[in-house]
């Protein structure tokens, strides 16, 4: 019991960071230009895929450094050259261009390397036991995500409340207009952070997906999760996202973990009340749980636990 | 060389409705001018187009440059300056951290410094550290005002300081705009009431239905009944 309390913790943790990572940028993407990027998903996917070529020609480590940049670059362009001029049509222009975007990456992706899952390793220099715990053993990759994920949080933090630019870009959150209008280089300000933000993605994906399973389906898989924590979170909150990223990470580990059903825990009396459902283990209902937190969210607090705007 | 700020022709649309219809008016250098008119007639709207942040059509020549078309960020650093009506603070940051928002880069020095705020109003110092949204009205009037003399500008366009402040408020808005004008800072000033305005600008502009309906000194302004009553008194 107590080794399932420890892995699945840990597990939870280390999801729900990945999560915060995409998150994180998605929703200062939002908050500042109003725009749900439905592409978000698919700089982690590519991430993944640049992570893998190029560890496959000269190794993980430059991968890992080169894979985000290049993401974050592809990222800044997209917001110059596309965004920016789609921006004048309005909100439903953008949504459209956005998810647009993510067919395409995804298209992409088929053309290039196929549909089938490509052989993204481990590297041997992390492909070793971290430690064991009763009779399980934990991965020495999964502590290098981890400690990534929570490397990565704090440099977001330093820079946005210790910078000159965090300050311009926590003034644009909520006022791009006016921080313009003080002569500040908003346009480019937009860019950076939607570079940033795919940057932040793409190294998702990168230590993801040797973990996980790099294929073309990993943003459709992990897009609408996301939209959930940042939903749940409330738009626009770094902190909302924070804990969303966590309390959905470890709610699905922790679910995932749980092999009990109502019927366990209350008996027969579970099928007279609920029939079938009543034997359903926790575990089978997993998937659905972030959603149903969702609604939950929706009902209860509509502008998500941090938000403080109408979602 | 002509006026600092030329304004000729503009017109502006918001969506369908065409709100400026041709406004022309200029200001000189180190000059305080007023933009009266009731509400809706098109005062802020003329500031936002000069600022970029309403699409302008027609020609602003600011020093001798057409801004007309240039973005918010490139009209704001040839030295205009906009204090917008809605007190557009940035609530979550520090009165400290909104002022220093205000300076158009790190290094910039200029004709205002921080102690000189604080000296203006003692208040914005004394909450230096809370967040600028938890200030009284006033207070983030005041803080709005001393965010974009930050930024050194040569114009400052300031839309109603005065609205739904307190007497002893617009008395000191009043102080701080005199402090302007004294440093040679030119100030086109959008009233609806005329307690200030008549007191400290050289010349008056009127605005009704999008276009300009009277220019003149204040002199000239409180002999002309026919144009307060047309255009100003509700």
């Amino acid at each position: 019991m107590l080794e399932i309390i420890t892995f699945s913790t840990l597990n939870g943790v280390l999801y729900g960071m990945l999560l915060f990572m995409m998150a994180s940028g998605l929703t200062l993407i939002f908050s500042m230009m109003g725009v749900l990027n439905f592409a978000h998903a698919s700089f982690y996917m590519i991430g993944a895929y640049f992570g893998f070529e190029i560890s496959r020609r000269i190794g993980f480590w430059p991968g890992f450094v080169v894979a985000p940049l290049l993401v974050g670059g592809v990222g800044a362009l997209i917001e110059r050259f596309g965004l920016r001029r789609v921006h004048g049509y309005g909100h439903v222009a953008e949504l459209l261009f956005t998810f647009g975007l993510a067919f395409v990456i995804e298209e992409l992706v088929n053309m290039f390397w196929g549909r089938l899952p490509v052989d993204y390793r481990v590297p041997p220099s992390l492909d070793f036991v971290a430690f064991k715990l009763f009779d399980t053993t934990y991965p020495a990759y999964r502590m290098f995500m981890l400690a990534t994920a929570v490397a990565m949080f704090v440099f977001l933090i330093l820079i946005l409340k210790r910078t000159r630019v965090g300050l311009i870009i926590q003034a644009a959150l909520t006022h791009p207009n006016m921080v313009a209008m003080l002569g500040h280089d908003v346009p480019t300000v937009f860019m950076l952070v939607f570079g940033v933000g795919a940057a932040l993605a793409g190294l998702a994906g990168v230590i993801a997906g040797p973990a996980l399973v790099t294929q073309p389906s990993m943003a459709g898989l992990l897009g609408p999760i996301l939209f959930v924590v940042i939903v749940v979170g409330g738009l626009g909150s770094l902190t909302g996202a924070f804990l969303a990223s966590l309390l959905i990470g470890l709610v699905q580990t922790f679910a995932v973990a749980i092999n009990g059903s109502l019927f366990d825990l209350i008996g027969p009396t579970a099928t007279t009340i609920f029939g079938e459902l009543g034997s359903v283990t926790v575990a089978q209902i997993a998937p659905i749980l972030p959603y149903l937190l969702l609604v939950v969210v929706l009902i209860v607090r509509p502008t998500g636990l941090f938000g403080n705007r109408e979602t | 060389m002509g006026a600092l700020l030329e304004v000729s022709g503009l017109n502006a649309y918001y969506g369908k409705s065409h709100i400026l219809q041709g406004v022309d008016f200029q200001v000189e250098q180190g000059e305080i001018v007023s933009l009266l008119g009731r509400n809706g007639v098109g005062r802020s709207t003329t500031i936002k187009a000069i600022m970029g942040d309403v699409p302008p059509q027609g020609s602003i020549r600011f020093k001798g440059r057409e801004i007309a078309g240039m973005k918010p960020h490139q009209i704001a650093r040839l030295g205009l300056g906009y204090v917008p009506e809605n007190r557009d603070i940035f609530p979550s940051l520090t009165v400290r951290q909104n002022l220093l928002l205000g300076q158009k880069s790190a290094r910039q020095t200029g004709r205002w410094a921080m102690s000189d705020m604080f000296a203006v109003f003692p208040r914005l110092e004394e909450r230096a550290d809370t967040p600028a949204g938890v200030l009284s009205g006033g207070e983030q009037q005041m803080l709005t005002m001393c965010r974009t003399l930050m930024g050194d500008p040569d114009l400052v366009m300031i839309d109603e300081p005065t609205e739904g402040l307190a007497p002893m408020m617009v008395e000191l808005v009043a102080k701080l705009l005199g402090e302007i004008a004294e440093r040679g800072i030119s100030i086109l000033l959008v009233e609806q009431k005329l307690t200030i305005a008549l007191k400290i600008s050289r010349r008056l502009y009127v605005m009704g239905h999008g276009h300009i309906v009277f220019e003149g000194t204040p002199a000239e302004f409180v002999a002309d009944e026919r144009v307060r009553q047309e255009w100003l008194e509700v």
